[in-house]
């Protein structure tokens, strides 16, 4: 494993009385792709959303225990949430363009961040785009709305954004479940590309989408985490019967 | 889906034994046409081989299909791909026979060499008691007894080598039992082959329930004449 750049421990969160997740601990590797599978219900994206503090949006949730982020506490009181999610950033389920250009679109985090010399937001937008695998489709067309493009070249759009930021870490909740198998595989390839250069934490439904393109892969249940290990152990042979059951479709 | 899937996997378990009696039935039938010299019989074992192929051929078939439209995963995909490799294991074993068979017709006329057929007798008999284990093994999912199994090839391939010093030995002082010594060497060789196909088979069962590919015997210090 490589070193880890988040570590997660004896992570709780609770929504009012009720306990969604029940003390995770999990170490995410630098520069790998991480999945994190799991039933529905079963914490695995509540607890994606703890690693840039989103939860904090909620009012009832209260998380407890420790998340590091390079050593860093990311839930210390002198936390800058805004700079947290710059250095990992987040990619939804469904695509959400802002109802600008496609230019706008990929920028947006740069405007926010006060960057305004047009050459270096020319060089951002190019430079994410390729990186997003959309570059080619999009380049004659950069002053177009975002909203005229596909579901798929849409949700490539919102990973350049995420991207024109330059972040550490990139979360991912289940980007491609609204996509069709052809700009899901343009997604994966993408993926597969940036894992040197960022780390990727991925919740995704899709059983051969983790097992393609994760290094790792961790199974929640009912708000616990009951294995995590390489992906081809826990696709292979893994040690919990939970797991088994789960990934060969027994149940769930 | 899973309940139809799970049925298919149960199909194809059995569907692997039902095969691997066959193949027994043709391994004991070539071993007995050769030791009565019965030509009848193993012309009988050469005939129905045809039926071994195309029964090994729709088992494969079917694991491919299972793995494209199923995807399976973890014990599942042990399971179909252990009825894959072991089946061709086992199809292995029933071309031996017909080679068994092949030379059973061939002998007929030649000098022969009670001892060494004796020899033969008993080595046959330990492959079959071999390759029926198998089976049993394979159907009730016992690594154990797959491991304890292979380890009676170290048995037959004693047979082995010693069925080829009696051959020479017969052809040194008789050049009459040139011809049918040969043939007692090869059947003893094809025999031999069976208990090696059976231990690939033993080392199938003990990937199927743990997930580990091993050798059994490893033929570095075995199989020296």
């Amino acid at each position: 494993m490589n070193e880890p750049i988040i570590t997660a421990k004896d992570v709780r969160l609770h929504y009012g009385d009720f306990e969604a997740l029940h003390g995770i601990n999990l170490e995410f590797a630098r520069g790998e792709i991480t999945a994190m599978i799991g039933p529905s219900g079963c914490g695995k994206s509540t607890f994606l959303r703890c690693l840039n503090r989103m939860n904090d949006l909620i009012d009832s949730a209260k998380v407890s225990g420790d998340i590091r982020l390079d050593g860093q506490d990311i839930y210390a009181p002198d936390t800058d949430v805004v700079k947290l999610r710059k250095r990992v950033g987040m990619v939804f389920q469904q695509p959400v363009p802002f109802p600008f250009s496609i230019y706008e679109n990929v920028i947006y985090g740069l405007r926010l961040a006060g960057v305004k010399d047009r050459a270096k937001l020319d060089a951002a937008v190019e430079k994410s785009l390729r990186q997003a695998a959309l570059w080619d489709e999009v380049k004659d067309k950069l002053h177009d709305s975002a909203l005229g493009l596909s579901g798929g070249q849409q949700q490539r759009v919102a990973i350049a954004r995420v991207l024109a930021v330059e972040p550490d870490v990139i979360l991912m909740d289940e980007p491609t479940s609204a996509l069709d198998p052809i700009s899901s595989t343009q997604i994966e390839n993408m993926l597969l590309e940036l894992r040197e250069k960022y780390t990727i934490i991925i919740v995704t439904h899709n059983m051969q989408q983790a097992s393609r393109i994760s290094d790792r892969t961790a199974f929640f249940l009912q708000g616990n985490l009951i294995e995590y290990a390489p992906t081809k152990k826990i696709f292979m042979n893994p040690d919990k019967k939970e797991t088994e059951d789960y990934i060969s479709g027994r149940f769930g | 889906m899973r309940q139809e899937f799970s049925q298919e996997l149960k199909t194809l378990h059995v569907d692997f034994s039902e095969l691997g009696m066959m193949v027994n039935a043709v391994v004991y039938k070539s071993a007995k046409a050769f030791i009565n010299h019965d030509k009848d019989l193993a012309r009988e074992v050469i005939d129905s081989d045809y039926l071994i192929n195309e029964r090994q051929m729709s088992l494969e078939k079917r694991c491919f299909e299972l793995i494209a439209l199923q995807q399976p995963v973890t014990s599942d995909l042990r399971l179909v791909v252990t009825a894959m490799k072991a089946s061709s294991d086992l199809e292995r074993m029933g071309d031996h026979a017909v080679s068994i068979a092949k030379s059973t017709i061939r002998v007929k006329g030649n000098t022969r060499v009670l001892s060494i057929e004796s020899d033969l007798r008993k080595m046959a008999d330990a492959v079959k008691k071999m390759s029926d284990e198998v089976l049993d093994a394979y159907v009730h999912d016992d690594e154990e007894r797959a491991r304890a199994i292979a380890t009676e090839d170290h048995g037959i391939n004693d047979f082995s080598r010693k069925i080829y010093s009696e051959c020479i030995e017969n052809m040194k002082q008789n050049v009459d039992t040139v011809v049918g010594g040969m043939d007692y060497m090869l059947v003893a060789s094809y025999l031999e082959r069976i208990g090696d196909y059976v231990t690939n088979i033993c080392e199938w069962i003990v990937y199927l329930k743990t997930g580990k590919l091993v050798e059994l015997n490893s033929s570095t210090e075995e199989d020296q004449f």
